[in-house]
């Protein structure tokens, strides 16, 4: 299943227009569209650019420095696994290489069925309860494969 | 709410709900209603002892009692022995502050984190916040600035430039416009004290913002706060408004006639806008390339204005140095390691969490008395200091002093205070891989040698570890690291290397190296 591409031009229309009077407004903008939409579209680039007197290779480049902007829509479910010190001291990678079969997807990916997204994160804070994971935004912690399974066992593949 | 109930603490941390503390408080305050107990469900902070987390507490006629680690299963068991009275359990750990590990602490900067309602501006206020307000709208820019230089403060994000000079030349600047920014970018792996005050005790760190307001003249302060941090940015949201509605922000904060206001503004998870200038570029709308120092940002940083640029650590330590004097905070620590610092315990270690004390303190009690040794309960092999870009240290250097000057002259550096643990199932030249993959990861692409030198970095400890030429490439990896560490602007490019040749230079045998051919390896 193809993962749907189209976008809420209204959505971000109306985000550029009540936040673009601040100062260093792109970030701010970019974030909210990430918040609101799950992916910065970069068919949306042109329309932030126009809005705020900048360049569209400006845009495009602040878009693709922050890892967090998202470039294609996530799958219905996402999965990030800490892979920084701590967490690996804590066997983070053998949890890095379940979630991945598990999930079906490698880390940057979407499951072909589109349920996952699978993504590598460097650091929740979590570090005293490591391995550190966030499913749907909630963080986990002291996270084992077993747990992982339970964790991610009622969210739909479809 | 009744004077009668009986006030029950279930933490809203962020470690503490990722081990499920929010089902802990909802199975207790389901319980309590249906044994029509008389509760206050009070979500405090964590008291930073998370191998005990979730813990809960109640305030028995002998003080606050703490039970932990408490699970859903336990809530029933623990309101039959009496957790309403601070009764005995097989989880009860008694007197919260009888705790050893909490007890030996020296919290000054941490002082209500776990004991108040973190958005409570009454709480606050009754455990002796706004004091340090208090006493500098009394006081001129120039008194407050003088204050903390005699504190000997120095910034707690990592460089360790001292708070005072810094505040001192912003204030010397001419400017209608000056600007305080918290650097809230915590990224090290193995660091969550940041995190702890905001969710903690947020108000601590906007009364510290506030007063550096005042010191240098600024009337606008950011908090740039990483957007891992969710919860952090909910507490935050919460405090700023309180203390807004109470006018300590605005136009006239607490009646000095001076204007603060304070903005939170997000990353997007980009480590490198953790370095100062990179930070600036992004709270400019930016991507987060670093910017050539000088000119400082304490003289010309966001929008080209003079701005004080501090970690939430460094910030959230003002409050009680103003108060209680600069003097009071410099009689802690050692050499010119002055006051308390938040050590962060983690990755494989019995007992994580964060111990605030004064500088001096050896590793080993750290790791051993504190922590007590690994999780896995296998010997120790490696410690990891101060974060990514911190030295990889061996068992036979744990006996140095926690001390900036200390740690440097060993090799590495204390950073912003986390130290992760690993144990014997380590392979550290996987480690120094991970450094300069993780420096590619993250180059902000300004400096040649880090943006292409750490992808290099990463080919040639795989060949190191293959066995390809092993001896050219290892002189091939040292001059490497020279290259980055004289040709990078900033700390990431010019500190990976302190990883990757500590991990060298300890743990030779990790890279197929003999242990004697590794130790003349300096």
């Amino acid at each position: 299943m193809a993962l749907d591409h189209s976008w809420d031009r209204a959505a971000v229309v109306s985000i550029v227009a009540s936040l673009k009077h601040q100062r260093g407004a792109l970030m701010p903008i970019l974030r909210r569209v990430q918040d609101e939409l799950g992916w910065v579209p970069p068919e949306s680039v042109p329309l932030i650019a126009h809005e705020l007197n900048l360049s569209r290779a400006e845009v495009h480049g602040v878009v693709s420095f922050y890892h967090d902007f998202r470039h294609e829509p996530p799958g219905r479910n996402i999965v990030r696994i800490c892979r920084a010190e701590s967490c690996q001291a804590m066997g983070a990678l053998a949890l890095a290489e379940h979630a991945r079969k598990r999930c079906g997807a490698d880390f940057g990916g979407t499951s072909v069925d589109g349920a996952f997204t699978l993504e590598a994160v460097y650091c929740l804070g979590n570090c005293a309860c490591s391995p550190a994971v966030v499913i749907n935004g909630e963080l986990l912690g002291r996270m084992t494969p077993e747990r992982f399974d339970g964790a991610i066992s009622n969210l739909s593949r479809r | 709410m009744s004077g009668q109930s009986i006030a029950v603490y279930v933490p809203r941390d962020s470690s503490s709900l990722s081990l499920g503390a929010e089902e802990v408080a909802d199975a207790i305050a389901r319980e309590a209603g249906s044994r029509g107990a008389d509760i206050e469900l009070i979500r405090n902070g964590s008291r930073g002892m998370y191998w005990l987390e979730p813990m809960v507490e109640v305030t028995a006629a002998r003080g606050r009692v703490a039970y932990g680690p408490v699970t859903v299963a336990d809530v029933q068991s623990l309101f039959n022995a009496g957790l309403l009275e601070g009764a005995d359990h097989k989880l009860a750990l008694g007197l919260t502050d009888e705790i050893p590990y909490l007890k030996r602490q020296s919290r000054l900067t941490f002082a209500r984190v776990g004991i108040i309602d973190p958005v409570s501006l009454h709480d606050y206020i009754a455990h002796g916040g706004y004091r340090g307000l208090a006493t500098a709208i009394a006081m001129s820019g120039a008194e407050i600035v003088q204050e903390v230089t005699a504190s000997n403060l120095r910034g707690r994000g990592g460089a360790a430039f001292p708070a005072g000079i810094k505040w001192k030349t912003t204030l010397d600047q001419n400017s209608p416009q000056k600007y305080v920014v918290c650097n809230a970018d915590e990224g090290d792996s193995g660091t969550f004290s940041d995190r702890m005050i905001m969710e903690g005790d947020p108000f601590v760190l906007i009364e510290g913002m506030t007063i550096a307001g005042l010191a240098v003249g600024a009337s606008e302060g950011y908090i740039y706060l990483r957007s891992e941090y969710p919860h952090a940015l909910r507490t935050l949201t919460q405090a700023i408004e309180a203390a807004t509605r109470a006018g300590y922000l605005g136009a006239d904060v607490a009646g000095s006639g001076k204007p603060f206001r304070l903005e939170i503004r997000l990353g997007a998870g980009a480590y490198i806008c953790g370095e100062e200038t990179a930070m600036l570029e992004s709270l400019e709308g930016k991507r987060g390339v670093i910017r050539f120092k000088p000119p400082l940002p304490a003289i010309a940083g966001l929008f080209g204005q003079p701005t004080v640029v501090n970690n939430v650590i460094t910030l959230s330590s003002i409050p009680a140095i103003i108060a209680d004097g600069g003097k009071a905070y410099n009689e802690h620590g050692v050499g010119r390691s002055r006051g308390t610092i938040p050590l962060q315990l983690a990755g494989n270690i019995k007992r994580p969490g964060l111990f605030e004390l004064p500088f001096g303190l050896t590793l080993r009690a750290l790791i051993e008395d504190f922590g007590g040794g690994t999780a896995s309960g296998r010997p120790l092999r490696a410690v990891q200091v101060g974060g990514p870009l911190g030295a990889y240290f061996p068992d036979s250097m744990l006996d140095l002093p926690i001390d900036y000057e200390a740690i440097a002259g060993a090799g590495g550096l204390l950073g912003h205070g986390g130290v992760v643990v690993f144990d014997e199932t380590a392979d550290l030249a996987q480690m120094a891989r991970y450094a300069m993959e993780f420096c590619a990861l993250e180059s902000c692409g300004k400096c040649t040698p880090c943006r292409i030198g750490s992808t290099r970095g990463v080919e040639v400890i795989d060949r190191i570890i293959a066995n390809r030429e092993r001896g050219d490439n290892v002189e091939l990896l040292r001059d490497l690291c020279e290259t980055m560490t004289a040709g990078s602007l900033c700390a990431l490019g010019g500190l990976t290397p302190l990883p990757v040749m500590s991990a060298l230079k300890y743990f030779p045998e990790d890279f197929g190296l003999s242990t004697a051919k590794g130790a003349s390896m300096e």
